[in-house]
């Protein structure tokens, strides 16, 4: 019996060293497993916190924490490789983030003009049929490139291409322009997302630039001369390129005073500057007025005819023969022509 | 508001010159006041220099209209003019067509005019000069090119074109909203 007497000695000794499992509240915790929180929504005792604040804060949170560890042990444990498992609730609170929302990557030009016009990607096969070869050519990769090569064994030469032109060698130079062009435009893409400013150049390749490009090319080529192309001729309609005085010669972006003559002065030489335009030979005003005399000259010559009385050149005129004319000779010589 | 570039000044004087000719210098030289052309958003107005300088105080995103719209430069950077200006045309015109009161109402809704509707035309009028439309009451109606010249109008037959329509005082009810 002392064995016995002397164990269970021991075991309450055991106990008491420990605070018991069990922890009575006034109110229930509220607890969310699923972060392994509990909210003690009881009152704050400020006797015990005045006395010693810090015993009071400790024996608190070793209630509250037992009593979450309490929950935990009802919910259904497993062992795995002994060590006992609890599977957790999905969290109820929630938490904000550490760290900011990170931002949608920046659309690039040609994806932000595609969103405006609603042009959708389509979704090309990794391998396709290839009829001539009589069997799958992959996309991109090694075995692309090597039917390709298959393929183009031999090229048509263009009817009005150079004969001695290397085919091969333009369709490769066509390529590796058109990888560096997408480069170009990648880096350009990652310029303009993080404000940085290109310094602009010339134009590329004059096959795979645009009109723009070449306008402005144009431009430049005309304003690159000894006199700044103060006396290059100017195409018909020919329009400047805008937005290229930082690289023309002898452009200035800045607006041009306002000349210092006053505006009606400069106004009146350009209207004496168009109104003493020398006319050039217009036939057909020639004809039409050399007409116009004519008939008037005729016309002269036809009322003095009349006034003779002859009646040969009277019917030289185109005018209609009228029936009652040669009635009506009470109006003849005084009175408006009316026509 | 601001002064027109001297290559569109020349736009303008060469469009103005095809209807009034030597005249334009009247309009430049007035003994009332001293007149400009100024342009806001492409268009051109004809104003005197007392209200340019009140209109100076209105903020130019507000500014609707100032003096007299005398036309605008399209796109392509050629100048059109606009029915507002036919009250300095119509004096100074140096071609000028009367039309019979019968073409009157055909040529207020925007056609060209034929000769049946041809009451009087001046003489010395060319081939594809600018003219002045009037009503045989003489009141201006309109402004157009003239089709054929004085003298191939005489000959020409009453359903032939004699002046093409550009602008006509319908205009005011017809595209009330596109005038400014």
């Amino acid at each position: 019996m002392d064995v016995v007497n002397e164990i269970l000695g021991n075991s309450s000794k055991e106990s008491n060293k420990y605070k018991p499992v069990t922890v009575k509240k006034h109110l229930e915790l509220e607890y969310d497993l699923g972060t392994l929180l509990a909210v003690d929504p009881n009152d704050f005792n400020i006797d015990l916190y005045s006395k010693n604040p810090n015993e009071y804060f400790l024996n608190l949170a070793r209630d509250n924490t037992q009593l979450l560890l309490n929950k935990l042990w009802e919910l259904p444990t497993e062992r795995v490789e002994e060590a006992v498992m609890v599977k957790l609730p999905p969290p109820k609170t929630a938490l904000p983030r550490m760290k900011p929302v990170p931002k949608p990557r920046p659309l690039t030009k040609w994806q932000k003009f595609a969103k405006e016009k609603g042009i959708q990607k389509k979704k090309k096969p990794k391998l396709s049929w290839d009829d001539q070869l009589k069997k799958w050519v992959p996309l991109y990769g090694f075995k692309k490139a090597k039917a390709e090569k298959e393929k183009n064994w031999v090229l048509e030469v263009p009817q009005n291409a150079d004969p001695n032109e290397d085919q091969f060698n333009k369709k490769l130079v066509a390529k590796t322009e058109n990888v560096s062009k997408n480069d170009l435009q990648r880096l350009r893409n990652i310029a303009k997302n993080k404000n940085i400013k290109v310094p602009r150049f010339g134009t590329s390749n004059p096959e795979v630039s645009s009109a723009k490009d070449l306008k402005a090319a144009i431009t430049i080529a005309k304003a690159s001369t000894a006199s700044l192309g103060k006396f290059q001729d100017k195409l018909h309609k020919e329009v400047e390129a805008k937005g290229v005085s930082a690289i023309t010669p002898g452009a200035s972006r800045k607006r041009k005073m306002t000349p210092l003559e006053p505006e009606n002065k400069l106004n009146m030489n350009i209207v004496e500057s168009i109104l003493n335009k020398k006319p050039r030979l217009d036939v057909d005003k020639a004809v039409a007025k050399q007409l116009q005399t004519n008939t008037f000259v005729e016309n002269s010559q036809q009322k003095q005819g009349t006034s003779k009385g002859s009646q040969k050149i009277k019917n030289k005129t185109n005018k209609k023969p009228k029936g009652s004319k040669g009635h009506r000779a009470g109006k003849k010589g005084g009175g408006r022509k009316r026509r | 508001m601001k002064r027109l570039s001297e290559e569109r000044t020349k736009i303008l004087f060469e469009k103005l010159a095809k209807y009034i000719g030597p005249n334009i210098k009247q309009l430049i030289e007035r003994p009332d006041a001293i007149y400009c052309f100024r342009e806001q958003k492409d268009r051109v107005y004809y104003v005197s220099e007392p209200i340019l300088k009140m209109a100076t105080t209105i903020h130019p995103d507000n500014l609707i209209s100032v003096g007299t719209c005398f036309g605008k430069f399209t796109k392509s950077g050629k100048f059109k003019l606009h029915i507002t200006a036919l009250n300095y045309l119509a004096p100074y015109a140096q071609c000028k067509i009367w039309i019979k009161s019968s073409a009157e109402q055909q040529f207020l809704y925007g056609n060209n005019v034929s000769k049946a509707g041809l009451g009087r035309i001046s003489e010395n009028c060319e081939k594809y000069q600018g003219v002045v439309v009037f009503s045989m009451s003489d009141l201006p109606l309109g402004f157009g090119v003239a089709a054929r010249s004085t003298t191939e109008c005489k000959s020409a037959d009453p359903l032939a074109v004699v002046c093409f329509h550009q602008s006509d005082i319908g205009e005011y009810i017809r595209s009330e909203e596109d005038l400014l």
